[in-house]
């Protein structure tokens, strides 16, 4: 009986192994605060950040992956505290007059992690490199405020220069920026860790800098092991306010949010940024008071084409009446498990100058929905398509929110899914989406403008709903010329209420962090991003 | 004989151009840019992403495409990701190590216990213990492996604590058991139900008849006699289990947290980097050709009657 026995063998074999990676782990049960995570330093915090898309340079990462191990190991001017206000890291002062040049003092004595000091010229030396077409930066679109701008990234065509005429190093720890027209708001986008200054080594080997930077911020890089982990250490001489509690981080990459929910509750991870819809429903009762649930600065809202035959020359009204029809209140309870906040404006609570407008436009109300639709004119052909990504989760809410408009307005709705987020980017460039589709703004500053500005003026680039209306315009543009930023931020909240008149989009909701850490950490927060201030966590 | 291997490598060579421009072309007509969603919903300058195209050679024509990267195939370069701008044979030699790894270690499973209960059911067809073994199988066909994966670690892992739920970044051959008993159970199935039909047919032949009567002991019987000409459909079914073991990984990759060709290739597909499908898609490929010519090869060493010229 050859088969018999061998089977017996394999069986065997296999418990044998089991029985010894059990042992391991019983073991290591018995140390209580001593992690059992396999490979990780005393002192480290783990978190679930998955592999960065691009290399690691501040100004080519917009992602929230990348922007995560980029945020620890680069330091800005400046950063933001929970409620949206500036905190000095880098810069001992921001000011300006006239709105239009500003001038930065950088506090004395910081070094980058390779020991070069940090000056005014890591600076404008970097920022001009980030500009540059030649270099082909992600977030080189930040730097177009600087005078100069145009001829280091023409529309076409070479760079005319490979300095921007409006960025001076006076000395060592001074530098000038002057920007092509004043706006007031200028401070709030050097938050954007885009703007990180860069040691000279970066320039002898661009390549092998984005595989192993060198920064001047709270962590020091240690090792990447691509699709697996990024190590970082904590920077012992960091001197910002945002100096590491812990003593380095690993970003370690999940094949799925299941996956590294598991680790979370076996204790093999100690933070998770988001827990996927099959673990939401018990995360709280497995995780008790380790469980993460805070509202950011982002919306999700639909986005109506003005090109489409469905909104060409609509009325606002019917806009608002779709808006009406849909039951946000129930929505983000059911279908979404309460990962969402109903919205009640265009921008999100947590960014300077949300306001509370007094409407019922986000209100679910049938009646009044219907009405508000007649009242427009009604919806050519009573028919309308939504536009959504079928691989990011979106099919559930999609449904529901169709369901709710036909039943509340009579008007039909149906979902349009593209396979993916990159076919439903290109109808949106395209201008081929049906009706509308499904927006998402995640605050790169926490201000009211960047909810504003950045989606619904004509010529915005993100503006893919293709927007345009003068009167908005000629509000947003009375903003950017306010002198100061309280007055921009109080004109930007007129122009929100002029934008709610007009509707180019139907905000649903405002989303909120749903995570969780183990038994080994402590003091964890998030920022308005919605990403845990990671040197803020400390090791029990 | 080596001219028939010769044959058959030389065959591999249109095989393999088709195979790779048939990739390559349906990689080029999947609708979505890859240097576009870069951006995501952020402000895009077109002016970069066309400086960002013509830097790698995307603003070509498709035949213009291919022939550049089949050049620079033969000299050993796969190519670049767009995003990440690492080379691909990076990316590969870090994925593949680790899931021929799992994969061997699942069509080790599948063999030793396939077969083994395959004999075991077929020497005594139709009795309780051989409808046991087509239930036992039934079951693992029709159970999908996400179920079965999530199924093991409830149990292993959370349950009995024998295991971790995942797979940690070293992969250690101990963690690799769970992952490739369920990434190996459905051709397990296969394979027992193949060896069990064989073996219970071959029982009733006349040379199994002649072998008995010519008094020859019951090891030799069914050892030789018997298993060799029962493999030959099995082995058939193997060889290109090989290859399917590779490339169908992806989830229980995906449930395990295994960082290999799988999850590699499914990251790929998502972000539209064509370079890496296609030098992915091209060494499975290579794999499969390999494991069917072995097949064959081995056709002959099981049944003499069988020859190559």
């Amino acid at each position: 009986m050859r088969g018999a026995k061998s089977a017996k063998w394999v069986a065997g074999a296999a418990i044998i192994a089991l029985a010894a990676t059990a042992c391991g782990g019983g073991n290591d049960d018995g140390s209580d605060s001593a992690s059992k995570e396999k490979g990780k330093p005393a002192g480290y915090v783990s978190v679930d950040v998955g592999e960065p898309q691009k290399p690691l340079i501040p100004a080519d990462t917009n992602e929230s992956l990348g922007s995560y191990v980029i945020q620890s190991l680069f330091t800005q001017l400046l950063e933001f505290d929970g409620d949206g206000n500036i905190v000095y890291t880098n810069a001992e002062s921001v000011k300006s007059d006239d709105n239009k040049t500003w001038t930065v003092k950088l506090k004395p004595g910081w070094k980058f992690h390779d020991g070069t000091p940090v000056t005014a010229e890591s600076y404008v030396k970097a920022w001009n490199w980030y500009a540059n077409i030649k270099n082909n930066q992600q977030n080189a679109f930040w730097f177009e405020d600087i005078k100069g701008y145009a001829d280091v990234h023409p529309e076409k065509g070479d760079p005319k220069s490979q300095e921007m005429s409006g960025l001076k190093a006076v000395d060592d720890t001074t530098f000038t920026i002057e920007l092509d027209k004043p706006v007031p708001y200028f401070e709030y986008k050097l938050g954007y860790y885009t703007f990180a200054p860069l040691p000279e080594v970066f320039y002898k080997d661009t390549k092998a800098f984005g595989q192993a930077p060198v920064g001047n911020g709270p962590y020091v890089f240690e090792k990447w092991d691509h699709k697996k982990l990024i190590q970082v250490k904590a920077n012992p001489d960091y001197q910002g306010p945002n100096k590491a509690k812990n003593k380095g981080i690993l970003f370690k990459n999940y094949a799925t949010v299941e996956a590294a929910y598991q680790d979370l509750i076996s204790g093999n991870l100690d933070m998770i940024r988001q827990i996927g819809p099959k673990d939401l429903p018990k995360y709280k009762q497995d995780l008790g008071d380790r469980t993460v649930e805070e509202p950011y600065a982002a919306v999700q809202s639909l986005v109506p084409t003005f090109y489409s035959k469905t909104f060409k020359d609509i009325d606002p009204k019917v806009i608002q009446g779709l808006s009406m029809g849909i039951d946000r209140a129930t929505i983000t309870k059911t279908v979404l498990n309460g990962t969402r906040e109903p919205a009640t404006s265009f921008t999100p609570p947590g960014v300077a100058g949300n306001q509370k407008l007094d409407t019922d436009v986000f209100t679910f109300d049938p009646a009044k929905a219907k009405a508000l639709i007649k009242e427009g004119g009604g919806v050519p052909d009573n028919k309308i398509w939504i536009q959504y990504n079928a691989d990011g989760g979106h099919k559930e809410w999609v449904t529901a929110v169709c369901e709710s408009i036909r039943n509340a307005t009579g008007v039909d709705c149906v979902p349009d899914a593209k396979p993916d987020f990159q076919t439903d980017l290109e109808a949106r460039d395209n201008d081929q989406v049906k009706s509308m589709y499904r927006g998402g703004w995640v605050a790169d500053y926490p201000l009211n403008v960047n909810f504003m500005r950045e989606l619904y003026g004509t010529t915005a680039e993100a503006n893919n709903g293709r927007f345009s209306d003068k009167e908005v315009d000629a509000e947003f543009k009375k903003g950017d010329n306010a002198a100061s930023l309280d007055e921009a931020i109080k004109d930007y909240q007129i122009a929100e209420k002029l934008v709610l008149e007009k509707m180019p989009a139907i905000p649903l909701w405002n989303y909120k962090i749903n995570g969780g850490y183990s038994k080994s950490v402590d003091n964890v927060a998030i920022d308005f991003r919605g990403d845990y201030v990671m040197t803020d966590v400390t090791v029990k | 004989m080596g001219r028939y291997v010769a044959r058959r490598l030389l065959q591999m060579i249109p095989v393999f151009l088709g195979s790779t421009l048939l990739v390559f072309a349906m990689m080029y007509a999947l609708p979505g840019d890859p240097v576009r969603a870069l951006a995501g919903e952020q402000t895009v300058d077109p002016a970069q992403i066309a400086a960002m195209k013509k830097d790698l050679g995307l603003d070509l024509p498709l035949w213009h495409q291919y022939w550049n990267y089949l050049v620079g195939l033969f000299q050993g370069d796969f190519g670049t990701q767009i995003a990440s701008g690492r080379p691909v044979a990076d990316i590969i030699s870090e994925a593949f190590p680790i899931t021929i790894r799992l994969a061997l270690f699942a069509f080790l499973f599948t063999v030793v216990v396939g077969i083994s209960m395959g004999v075991f059911a077929g020497l005594k067809a139709d009795t309780l213990r051989d409808r046991g073994l087509l239930i036992l199988t039934l079951l693992l066909i029709s159970v999908p492996s996400f179920v079965l994966g999530f199924l093991g670690q409830y149990l292993f892992a959370f349950q009995l604590g024998w295991v971790e739920p995942n797979v940690s970044l070293e992969a250690s051959s101990s963690e690799l058991i769970l992952p490739a008993v369920v990434l190996g159970s459905l051709s397990l199935a296969y394979v027992a139900r193949l060896t069990r039909t064989s073996v219970a047919e071959n029982l009733r032949s006349d040379y199994m008849r002649t072998a008995v009567a010519k008094g020859l002991p019951r090891r030799r019987v069914i050892g030789v006699h018997l298993m060799r000409n029962s493999m030959i459909p099995v082995i058939t079914f193997l060889g290109t289990d090989l290859g399917a073991l590779l490339g169908g990984a992806v989830v229980t990759e995906g449930i395990f947290n295994v960082k290999g060709v799988g999850s590699a290739v499914f990251d790929a597909l998502r972000h539209r980097e064509g370079a890496t499908v296609v030098g992915i898609v091209t060494l499975i490929v290579v794999v499969y050709l390999a494991a069917s010519l072995i097949v064959d090869l081995l056709y002959a060493v099981l049944d003499p009657r069988i020859r190559y010229a």
